[in-house]
């Protein structure tokens, strides 16, 4: 999933879940620090109480054994039994006491004995009571119930829960906000480089901040673009200052063999020796033609138009072109043309359909056959050319599209520069589609043009 | 028909203007741009055949220069042949467009048609009354039969059946087909006319006296 993937949602995330980790720490934090501090001072209030109950017991005069009797005074009494939910209660044991349990009016009716290794407060449901013992097995007891502190305990941790969000959902929108900002110079830096690879390597990332860590990127990158730029136009000037140096040599050589040939005044073997000059220098002229074209396939900088076209309309004209060769060696050519249109550049789709044609034809048995046919099927445009030739070994079949390769080592001396069917491959592959071979061995092989329609 | 040739590698130029001159051209020469432009500025060719690469000033810039002044038909010889360099050099007004290295038949016909051009004829054939000139061929017929002339004879007789109904001065016949090397002596376009009004009939070639020649 691209929501997983994309850099900004996954900062996003992880800052989020980080606020939420603080943010709860936080909150538990003041949560509970408040609740010890309210629980804190219900004790204080608790045991402040207790010394007064202590001090109200007085021992009973007058009979036998010592008794005991707790007697709260006027005043005392005030600070129990105030009525409402935070009333304070009492009780009370005495062992030796007239009553041995005393309560007061609030007090729950179950509150049961408490040891003294419990502490010196407890919590019963609701209730907090605190207590002491005073002498063996008494103890005083108080308590109130802290319903009402709960609930102002549960407010709190609510209005914490509810701050906490608000913050939470604050702080994600300002970190999106802060993600997309800083996120943007490497949208910026995502489309110049696009727009590189796509062959345009004039342009430049603007950096509106050198100093920063992307504006380091940036000028890295920036350089690392123009270094690329100047090889591809060093590249490019190679190859024309090659034309220019291979070029005219031959053009020295061809000039003056054929003024040499113009002359009447040869013997014959002058004139062969001439010829034969001629011949090499129109073998070089095209090896270097080709070879230059292909370090121009190579390098990007031939052009290829992308209009609509019919490549059998193109394949015709090819075939008319080459007509003359293939009845000089008795060749049939058998086409079948429906009308399949693709997109591409008709003079360089002419330049590969004339290359298969002539190889078809040299490459093929006296009185042989070529088949040409192009149809149009899934949005892909197909020709193929099927000839009657003595095929080519499975070992060979793979490198018929390199460079200087050729089936027949013997046939050095044809026309041939060896670069054809390479040349007709990247043509092919600059124009997004695949050229592909398939042979039966001693009766044919079969060439196969996809073009994107 | 006398040409300049501006191009900068020796042995290239030599074969060049020895094919011309068989074909019967005045061929001047210039092996660098600033002699070229010099030469082509200051005298009215018929054609030039400018390389591209040359020393001093390439041909792009002697181009765009001549083209300030004249518009003599330019042929240009170069080494790239990318379609870019191609509607380049035609762009800044070259006539045609060579890419080295290139047949000699094919660049002498070129230069034959810009030439034509030049001289606002379309066709090859050049018919006047019953002589025929074959530009193409450089052969002549009269009446359907074949007149054999010098190459000389031929350009002297192309230059002017080109330009009919002009009357040309002895100085620019002298011009254009002799070249700067030449020392010719003064009579021998004379002998020429003479020849050609032998062979064609006197009066093919009309005399104005006092100010040339001319093909009605």
């Amino acid at each position: 999933m691209i929501f997983f993937h994309s850099i900004r949602w996954r900062l996003l995330l992880w800052y989020g879940l980080l606020l939420l980790a603080v943010l709860s720490g936080l909150g538990i934090t003041a949560y509970r620090l408040e609740s010890n501090r309210q629980l804190q001072s219900i004790d204080a209030e608790l045991q402040a109480r207790l010394p007064v109950l202590v001090a109200s017991q007085r021992p009973v005069r007058g009979s036998g054994r010592p008794m005991r009797d707790f007697k709260l005074s006027p005043a005392d009494a005030l600070l129990f039994d105030q009525g409402g939910e935070r009333s304070f209660y009492y009780v009370v044991w005495l062992r030796d006491g007239v009553t041995p349990i005393t309560r007061s009016a609030t007090a729950p009716d179950d509150v049961p004995l408490p040891s003294v290794k419990d502490g010196p407060t407890r919590m019963r449901g609701e209730l907090r009571e605190a207590f002491v013992s005073p002498g063996p097995d008494d103890f005083v007891l108080v308590g109130r119930s802290i319903s009402r502190d709960l609930d102002e305990r549960r407010q709190l941790g609510l209005g914490l829960a509810v701050i906490g969000a608000a913050v939470l959902l604050i702080g994600l929108v300002g970190g999106g906000w802060l993600v997309t900002r800083a996120l943007r110079p490497i949208q910026s830096i995502s489309s110049a480089a696009q727009k590189i690879a796509t062959g345009d390597l004039t342009q430049r990332i603007s950096a509106e901040d050198s100093e920063s860590e992307l504006g380091q990127l940036v000028g890295v990158l920036n350089s690392t673009f123009a270094r690329l730029d100047t090889a591809f136009t060093q590249q490019a000037r190679f190859t024309a200052d090659a034309a220019h140096e291979l070029r005219t040599p031959v053009t020295v050589m061809l000039t003056h063999t054929q003024n040499g040939l113009a002359s009447e005044c040869l013997i014959d073997e002058h004139r062969e020796a001439f010829e034969a000059c001629q011949r090499a220098a129109q073998r070089m002229r095209k090896l270097i033609g080709s070879l230059l074209e292909l370090a121009r396939l190579d390098a990007g900088q031939e052009p290829m138009r992308c209009e609509p076209c019919d490549l059998a309309h193109i394949v015709a004209e090819c075939v008319d072109l080459t007509r003359p060769l293939a009845e000089k060696r008795g060749i049939q050519l058998h086409t079948d043309l429906p009308e399949t249109l693709c997109h591409g550049d008709s003079d360089r789709l002419a330049q590969v359909i004339t290359n298969l044609l002539t190889n078809a034809i040299d490459y093929n048995h006296d009185g042989g056959e070529v088949r040409i046919s192009t149809h149009r099927h899934n949005g892909t445009a197909t020709l193929t050319v099927t000839n009657t030739g003595p095929g080519i070994p499975e070992a060979d079949l793979p490198h018929i599209f390199d460079r200087f390769h050729r089936a027949d080592k013997a046939r050095s001396s044809s026309g041939h520069s060896g670069l054809g069917l390479a040349i007709a491959k990247a043509i092919v592959l600059a124009h997004g589609g695949t050229i592909e071979a398939h042979s039966e061995p001693g009766t044919s092989v079969t060439l196969i043009v996809n073009l994107p329609a | 028909m006398r040409l300049l040739v501006v191009e900068d590698e020796p042995d290239l130029l030599a074969g060049l203007v020895r094919a011309l001159r068989k074909q019967g051209y005045a061929v001047d020469t210039a092996e660098d741009g600033e002699d070229g432009l010099y030469k082509a500025t200051s005298i009215d060719y018929d054609a030039i055949v400018l390389d591209v690469m040359l020393p001093i000033m390439d041909g792009w810039a002697v181009l765009a220069k001549l083209r300030e002044t004249k518009a003599t038909p330019v042929l240009m010889l170069t080494a790239r042949d990318s379609s870019a360099d191609r509607v380049r050099g035609l762009d800044t007004g070259a006539d045609d467009y060579l890419v080295k290295p290139f047949d000699l038949p094919e660049l002498l016909a070129r230069i034959r048609a810009i030439i034509r051009r030049g001289a606002k004829q379309a066709r090859s054939v050049l018919e006047i009354g019953d002589v025929q000139i074959d530009t193409a061929a450089r052969t002549v017929t009269k009446a359907g039969e074949a007149v054999t002339l010098t190459a000389r004879e031929y350009v002297v007789l192309e230059y002017l059946a080109l330009h009919r109904g002009e009357v040309l001065s002895r100085t620019a016949l002298y011009e254009h087909l002799f070249d700067e090397n030449e020392s010719t002596l003064s009579n021998i376009l004379d002998v020429h006319i003479f020849n050609l009004r032998k062979k064609l009939g006197q009066d093919f070639i009309l005399t104005r006296r006092g100010h040339g020649y001319c093909i009605e």
